[in-house]
């Protein structure tokens, strides 16, 4: 008796575990259906606070002008979209992609381009006359043969230095540092004040730190040259700028677990210096629950990385029309809403970015957002590396990893050796 | 007919484990070597990649960062493996002599366990902070509070022994189930055998000398096995406390990075296919132990 009410359960386990074996397929049925045909699924990574805020308001928007479709929100979570990245690549590779994607615009979406995984959104720049009302350099930037592959709706800045006021001023220094050089010299008088001089976190700040300096030691024009097919990694310049790299890491504190606990050490008048994009900005001011609750220009303030004033390193987060989306006009009526001037304006003051747009209102933006809009409008552009503008992956994954063997091993000439061989390799 | 009534439920109770395994778990090792040898070195592209041979498997070991990660799990397995064994023994062995409340005892330590290495990690992140003197937390605030200042150092964030710091919070939770293991082994140990041991003149270390350790054996080399193949796979705890940095990398976190950071599947592959050669061989030896004891008479 016993044993036939065991042989019971062992069947019916195996009958469970083949169902949800064929789960996926059920799946694929359903997906023709003309519920269907009205979602339209839309992949992120944005869940945080400010960020899910800001897709939340695009969406609004979305619904009010398109009731014939359904916004389906796809997002996975995970701060800088590793996992989501990971999720997406198998999809795009087994051909099952979501409608529309979430991407950091550039190079970072060169392999899809490549291998022909997304349509070229031209015919959607035409016509919405995108090219007017997005600066050309910009265009230039994420343009690949003559084709633009996706929709940018915000923009980041990178080289921020972020800095507190009154350890400054406990230093004995009078103004954010505007050359490398002035850099180090600051940082060594933090130092004998007592201070950390710069605080850092993981391994990808110190890429983030790396990207700075070698803009503020390059020079923009430069810099950008470095990502082009005459890009040259092993000139003496490089070397000095790997240098500076160098010195500006001794006077770096312990490093913490990530960006946040770095810049709170800012914020609360344990560090003098911190690198790091305008997310920082928002960390800084909001209120405790996703913030520190800072008041800007007292307890910390802002300039430009040392030695790039008057460029922009730029990062943005854009949204892409995979080949074969199973519901292609709902895709392209959320890229739409991405690209409108509404839909900017709704989805960045509550990111804590800025929009793409040139005709954007300015009167959304305040306090560092529209410091940030001022120079947007005025600097040179230079993109980042860490998020996804220069390098593809593959590049910028071999110079993470010459940069964290750098961070043990102190030697500038095998790191920027291992910065050309990543060169070399990138296949971009 | 009888034969086949006899034989044929218990097949057929079995089968869709034996073709769930072999499909899932011995194909795709399959699958994943035969990914190992070819050069197809982008994920995303649709190329299915030229047979390579052993390229993969030998230009590995001149990058860097491989090297780095063989020896941060080496070191790691190390210390995780003798700090579990010798931990979990001396517990065991304090228990053994008899204390009160044991089961309570036996229940605290074998509680870690129940943790996930994730959450372990969350919290050993927070008590391995770095930071040193007034800005200490965790447990170097711990020593700074009790004076033991030169007791801080950096955790996992040193250079050479930061691995080892890794292996700290693997043993917490470990080590507790290893007691248990050799509980049950002292436990098995007839008292006859031990009273004899004292009438033939032994003192009581040379009764353990002699009688009880080596009828551990078989325990401890299960216990070997056991924490040999955590420790060699290591991937959530290395991730929860540290993220994805060089300065802890193990191989399983660079084959996290090769596949889906530079989309390289065949160097993941590779990777993968090394993790489990360097399982099988910790495994293998105990696997062809046990058939020769299974088949002893």
């Amino acid at each position: 008796m016993r044993r036939r009410w065991m042989a019971a359960v062992a069947v019916s386990m195996a009958g469970l575990l083949t169902l949800s074996a064929c789960g996926g397929g059920d799946k694929q049925d359903t997906a023709g259906g003309p519920a269907a045909h009205r979602k339209v699924e839309v992949f992120s990574w944005w869940t945080g606070p400010g960020e899910a805020d800001g897709l939340k308001a695009m969406r609004e928007i979305f619904a009010k002008q398109n009731s014939n479709f359904e916004f389906f929100d796809a997002a996975v979570a995970g701060g800088s979209g590793d996992q989501a990245r990971a999720l997406l690549s198998s999809k795009l590779q087994a051909n099952q992609p979501p409608d529309t994607f979430q991407g950091h615009a550039g190079a970072e979406l060169q392999g899809y381009i490549k291998s022909g995984k997304l349509e070229s959104l031209n015919f959607l720049y035409d016509e919405l006359k995108l090219k007017d009302v997005m600066p050309q350099q910009l265009i230039d930037q994420i343009t690949v043969e003559g084709q633009v592959y996706s929709v940018p709706v915000n923009i980041h800045r990178s080289n921020v230095l972020w800095f507190n006021p009154s350890v400054l001023k406990g230093a004995g220094i009078s103004g954010a540092p505007k050359t490398v050089d002035e850099f180090v010299a600051d940082l060594d008088k933090v130092k004998k004040s007592g201070k950390i001089p710069l605080s850092i976190g993981s391994q990808w700040t110190l890429v983030h730190l790396l990207e700075s300096v070698l803009l503020g030691s390059l020079g923009t024009d430069a810099y950008n040259a470095l990502w082009t097919a005459s890009s040259d990694w092993s000139n003496a310049d490089v070397t000095k700028a790997l240098e500076n790299f160098k010195t500006i890491l001794s006077y770096a504190g312990t490093p913490q677990d990530d960006w946040q606990p770095a810049a709170k050490q800012v914020a609360d008048g344990e560090a003098a210096f911190n690198i790091m994009g305008d997310w920082a900005y928002g960390y800084f001011h909001n209120p405790p629950e996703g913030g520190l609750g800072k008041e800007s220009k007292k307890d910390f303030d802002w300039a430009a990385s040392p030695g790039t004033d008057g460029t922009f390193m730029w990062l943005s987060d854009s949204f892409t029309l995979p080949k074969g989306a199973p519901n292609r006009d709902g895709a392209i009526a959320w890229l739409k809403v991405a690209a409108s001037k509404e839909g900017q304006d709704a989805f960045n003051p509550l990111k804590g970015s800025i929009p793409a747009r040139k005709d954007a209102d300015q009167s959304l933006y305040k306090d560092y957002l529209s410091w940030s809009l001022e120079q947007w409008a005025g600097d040179k552009l230079a993109g980042s590396i860490q998020h996804g503008v220069v390098a593809n992956d593959t590049w910028r994954t071999s110079i993470t990893d010459a940069v964290g063997l750098f961070q043990q091993d102190k030697d500038v000439a095998k790191l920027q050796q291992a910065l050309v061989a990543a060169a070399k390799n990138s296949g971009q | 007919m009888t034969r086949v009534r006899r034989w044929l439920p218990g097949l057929l109770l079995v089968s869709p484990s034996i073709v769930l395994i072999a499909v899932f778990v011995y194909g795709l090792l399959g699958w994943n070597l035969k990914l190992a040898m070819t050069d197809k070195h982008n994920e995303i592209a649709e190329i299915p990649g030229n047979f390579a041979g052993l390229e993969n498997f030998t230009g590995i070991w001149s990058e860097e960062r491989w090297g780095l990660s063989v020896r941060h799990s080496i070191v790691f397995t190390v210390v995780f493996v003798a700090g579990a064994l010798v931990l979990g023994w001396l517990l065991a062995f304090l228990m053994e002599k008899g204390i009160r409340a044991e089961s309570g005892f036996r229940a605290v330590y074998l509680f870690p366990m129940a943790v996930s290495f994730i959450a372990t990690g969350v919290v050993w992140r927070w008590l391995m902070n770095s930071a040193t003197g007034e800005h200490a937390v965790g447990l170097n605030r711990l020593f700074h509070s009790m004076g033991l200042d030169f007791l801080q150092w950096q955790w996992f964030r040193d250079p050479d022994w930061g691995m080892a710091a890794m292996a700290i919070p693997a043993v917490w939770q470990m080590s507790g189930y290893i007691m248990a293991l050799f509980l049950a082994g002292f436990r098995g140990v007839p008292d006859e055998l031990r009273e004899a041991a004292r009438v033939d003149g032994c003192g009581e270390w040379g009764v353990y000398r002699h009688v009880v350790l080596p009828m551990l054996r078989p325990v401890t080399l299960s216990a070997l096995i056991i924490l040999g193949h955590i420790s060699l796979k290591v991937f959530d705890l290395v991730v929860a406390v540290s993220g994805k940095q060089i300065i802890t990398d193990v191989p399983a976190t660079f084959m996290w990075t090769a596949v889906y950071d530079s989309h390289d599947p065949a160097k993941g592959a590779t990777i993968a296919s090394y993790i489990v050669l360097s399982v099988v061989i910790f495994v293998v030896p105990y696997l062809i132990w046990n058939a020769r004891k299974g088949n002893r008479p």
